[in-house]
């Protein structure tokens, strides 16, 4: 029936068949009035071809298809199978897995996380927008059950040396972070590494972990695991502020693991609580999180930092970008990716200046800085780090503003990132530039670069690049936000 | 379920759906990975409401049953002898109820060709008036564990295949197949169907009966089992199946107290029918749905039939209620002198061999039926392992030597198929739309999806309710 299909595909064709010349099949093609009288001569054995036609050159160019199809070789049977549809297939595919990776559409996370976490494997939950309750329920049932649910919405974590979400080249080590913030985690693990020191684990918990709502579930169960894990010596805990009555809950985990300890909470700069213990160190900024981690590694006293430059040489950086300013140029605009650095860079200029937009959506009139990493600017959209479409335009944006002074940013390599962000930046950085020397003004950028050089995209050579064109390169998120603040006051 | 594990106590081992960047990353790195072709699934509210606990127990256990079925041709008895609820004013037919009015060329054939059979009527015009007057009633062959080809018409003087279950002890019951060419299946009501009708019932039944009788009983799980290693797929291809089964039988019917022209004619019959075995298979396949059926919160299909009108299909856990939609066209290759404009739309109860786990989701074990549906041997490899991802398990009694003896495909689940999109695959023959005409072609067609979508709704409801 194959030949069939063939020599009717021929044009002037208007019926073929093929067919062996069985006495059945003969009163089949006399049925339908194909049997010639050479056909019904023909033996069961013969291969009976019959063809009508318009005319006799398309039954012989029907013949040439019925004989080229009888004589050509096929192609072999196709390699592997189709790609597991659902997470049951792939768990059949690999029954040893204990990780599942979701990455999947807010709406169709919890759905999918829930299926995994059944199935007793640990979640990593990659995926913004899922609600609160949805996380709350996912997290009882993983607590239930000893698993973990890791994100949603921070989706950063190093599992046993493997990076999981957008996460860095750190090399193992002895200090575990226990974190409910992406990008803090990364900043702290690269700082960490650029010290020396390495990494046993990092448990991204949640941005919203620590929250009332969620109760600090995967957080204490974080703590527990590195307490008890042979080569965590530090502990570190990174976070926004927790919500009171997580505090209590926390500070008494923390205290209790019996292994040194520094906690961050990002915009809280208080000295230590007399409810930790005398393990747990607290540290004002990102930075120091990391510099007391590895001093604490090393049976050292924690210290911080303002600046790791020479005091002139910082100097040197606040007057040459602030000198061409215009007297309207006041503000530092911050247009960032990576969250907890963006809420970082917006408490430490609350700490030196006044009119400080009071969140992280971008409003305002004076100070601020945009998260474009939160929820609201990633609906169908991908994640900033991922693709710059949208921080191009802010960048525009700020840069034709005639009060912004400084525009600030974070770079934040690593996997999962895009694969040049520098590169990515620059085009826009450029723009608003001449946009801004079109109307007779300067604009100052001030950049820090969250990565290390074994990172996919090489952290010097992002750092040169955006050097190059000018942009105040810094060794952190909070030195680079403390460099905008006095750009912006020309001190 | 795997046993509680440790996050940091060993390499990392992950599956992962969502963006292939993060699953990149852990390759680097030296993790193993395996990656879900995921795509946002209709319905996910519904979807989300099902995948639970009692619902996952519930599978488990229809389909131990639907596995554990081992099927055992026992005899051949007329069917109102054996067939529960079998009456002489009774017709059943293949797939979802439906009244005369509605039904297509080739049942209308069929029921006309019974009543001419029975005796109920004498001319095809008395038949249909009978039919239309409502002088005869019509059910589901599947209301009273049967199963029927095409049109599958089955009436109380037919003599039945009657397979039992031996794992569960239930029954189910076919017609003998008739051949090819103009037969009742199909539609055709000539006297020479009708004759052939009336020599099974007085020769070929009892003589079938009795053989198998003096076997002890034919295996025929363990004949599938062979069949599907021969390159049968026991829907569209049956021809290593209705060999094995003549071979189980020929000794037996040789030596049979019959004139010995009836025992060629028998043996002649037999060696001329290359879906001799169909029925029986389709019976057997029955018996294990029948067996995997009626488990309260199941989402297991037990049933996938169609009338020539509309396709349906039941499921484990929703009782007899059918959920139907429009049946398609198969599409597929045509005899000569015959095309798509010719063909009747889906008809017949053997797509319980694929509810079984066989015929299409069996397609990789009979690379010789691709010549005869279209495609290609890749093709048929595909279908079958595209079938275990809407499946729940697979049967261990069914291997497929291309796919290194992997059991086949079995158990479709509702959820599955709504959550992958993915559509169970059936192979069939092509009926023409006109009664009596017979099969035209052969080629594969799907369920409609809007079968699927209101039992999934039916699952939540049911769920909520109790």
């Amino acid at each position: 029936m194959r030949l069939t299909r063939d020599m009717e595909a021929v044009p002037g064709v208007s019926r073929a068949a093929a067919m062996m010349g069985t006495p059945a099949n003969r009163a089949l093609l006399e049925d339908a009035g194909l049997l010639t009288d050479e056909g019904s001569r023909a033996a069961p054995t013969d291969l009976l071809i019959a063809v009508a036609g318009g005319d006799e050159a398309a039954a012989h160019a029907a013949e040439a298809a019925a004989r080229a199809a009888l004589s050509a070789h096929r192609a072999a049977a196709g390699p592997a199978g189709p790609r597991p549809r659902t997470l049951a297939s792939a768990l059949r595919a690999r029954p040893d897995a204990t990780l599942a990776l979701i990455s999947v559409p807010g709406p169709y996370a919890g759905a999918e996380a829930l299926k995994a976490l059944r199935a007793g494997l640990h979640v990593m939950l990659f995926s913004d927008n899922v609600p609160l309750e949805t996380e709350i329920e996912l997290k009882r049932f993983a607590r239930e059950r000893g698993l973990f649910l890791m994100g949603p919405d921070c989706g950063t974590a190093i599992i046993d040396g493997v990076p999981l979400g957008f996460a860095n080249a750190v090399p193992r080590g002895r200090i575990g972070l226990a974190a409910a913030s992406g990008t803090g985690l990364q900043e702290v693990t690269c700082l960490i590494a650029r010290a020396g020191e390495g990494i046993s684990h990092a448990i991204g918990v949640g941005g919203r972990d620590l929250s009332d709502a969620v109760g600090g579930m995967m957080t204490e169960q974080a703590l527990a695991a590195l307490a008890a894990d042979g080569a965590t010596e530090v502990i570190g805990v990174i976070g926004k502020p927790p919500g009171p009555s997580v505090t209590a809950r926390l500070h008494d985990a923390v205290s209790r693991l019996g292994k040194r300890c520094v906690v961050h909470f990002v915009g809280e700069v208080a000295a230590p609580a007399p409810t930790l213990g005398a393990n747990v160190h607290v540290a004002p900024s990102l930075e120091d999180c990391a510099g007391a981690a590895v001093a604490l590694a090393r049976k050292e006293r924690p210290a911080s930092t303002e600046f790791t430059l020479p005091a002139a040489e910082v100097q040197r950086l606040v007057e040459e970008a602030a000198r061409p300013l215009k007297p309207g140029q006041r503000f530092v605009r911050g247009v960032y990716s990576g969250g907890t650095l963006a809420w970082e860079a917006l408490s430490l200029l609350g700490a030196t200046l006044s009119d400080v937009a009071p969140d992280v959506t971008g409003g305002g009139s004076g100070h601020r800085v945009v998260d474009l990493g939160a929820d609201i600017f990633t609906v169908g959209r991908p994640h900033p780090m991922i693709d710059g479409t949208v921080r191009r335009e802010w960048i525009r944006k700020e840069g034709a503003d005639p009060s912004t002074a400084v525009v600030l940013l974070d770079v934040v390599l690593g996997y999962g990132a895009h694969a040049d962000p520098a590169g990515e930046l620059l085009p826009a950085i450029d723009e608003a530039r001449a946009e801004a020397r079109a109307h007779g003004r300067h604009l100052a950028v001030v950049a820090s670069v969250t990565g290390t050089d074994a990172d996919p995209q090489g952290r010097a050579g992002q750092a040169a690049r955006l050097a190059a064109q000018g942009v105040a390169v810094m060794p952190s998120n909070a030195q680079a936000a403390r460099l905008a603040a006095r750009v912006a006051t020309g001190r | 379920m795997r046993a509680e594990r440790g996050l940091l106590a060993r390499d990392v081992v992950a599956v992962s759906a969502g963006p292939d960047l993060f699953a990149d990353a852990l390759v680097t790195q030296g993790a193993r990975v395996t990656r879900v072709d995921w795509h946002p699934p209709a319905m996910e509210r519904e979807l989300a409401a099902l995948w639970r606990d009692d619902v996952d127990a519930a599978n488990r256990e229809a389909l131990a049953r639907l596995l554990a079925a081992h099927q055992v041709l026992i005899d051949v008895r007329p069917a109102i002898e054996v067939i529960p609820g079998m009456a002489r004013d009774l017709i059943l037919h293949a797939g979802p109820p439906i009244e005369w009015t509605r039904m297509s060329g080739p049942l209308r054939g069929a029921v006309v060709g019974a009543l001419l059979y029975e005796g109920l009527a004498s001319t095809p015009d008395e038949a249909a008036r009978l039919a239309a007057a409502g002088g005869v009633r019509f059910e589901p062959c599947h209301h009273h564990a049967a199963v029927g080809p095409m049109a599958g018409v089955t009436t109380a003087s037919m003599p039945v295949f009657v397979v039992e279950n031996r794992a569960r002890g239930n029954r189910a019951y076919s017609t003998l197949n008739e051949g090819l060419g103009k037969v009742l299946r199909y539609g055709a009501f000539a006297p020479e169907v009708i004759e052939r009708l009336r020599w099974f019932r007085d020769i070929l039944g009892p003589a079938l009966g009795e053989a198998i009788r003096r076997t002890g009983g034919v295996d025929v799980r363990a004949l599938i089992a062979q069949a599907l290693q021969m390159g049968d797929e026991c829907h569209n291809r049956n021809r290593a199946a209705s060999a094995l089964l003549i071979k189980a039988l020929a000794p037996h019917l040789a030596s049979l107290d019959l004139p010995p022209p009836e025992r060629a004619r028998i043996l002649a019959f037999a060696a001329g029918n290359d879906h001799l075995f169909l029925n029986v298979g389709m019976a057997a396949c029955k018996a294990a749905a029948d067996a995997a059926h009626g488990l309260p919160r199941s989402s297991l299909v037990t049933t996938m039939a169609r009338n020539g009108t509309q396709f349906g299909i039941r499921v484990s856990g929703l009782g007899d209620r059918w959920f139907t939609a429009e049946a398609e066209t198969p599409v597929g290759l045509y005899f000569a002198g015959f095309g798509a404009a010719d063909a009747n739309p889906d008809i017949g109860d053997s797509a319980i061999t694929e509810t079984a786990g066989i015929g299409g989701f069996a397609m990789g074990a009979a690379p010789a039926i691709v010549e005869f549906v279209g495609g290609t041997p890749a093709d048929a490899l595909r279908y079958t392992r595209l079938m275990y991802e809407i499946t729940l398990g697979e049967n261990t009694a069914y291997r497929l030597p291309p796919l290194d003896f992997r059991g086949t495909p079995t158990g479709i689940d509702v959820r599955l198929v709504m959550q992958t999109g993915i559509l169970p695959q059936i192979n069939t023959g092509i009926a023409h739309r006109e009664a009596g005409i017979g099969q035209i072609g052969a080629g594969l067609v799907k369920p409609p999806r809007a079968c699927f979508e209101s039992a999934l709704r039916a699952l939540v409801a049911e769920r909520r309710g109790g």
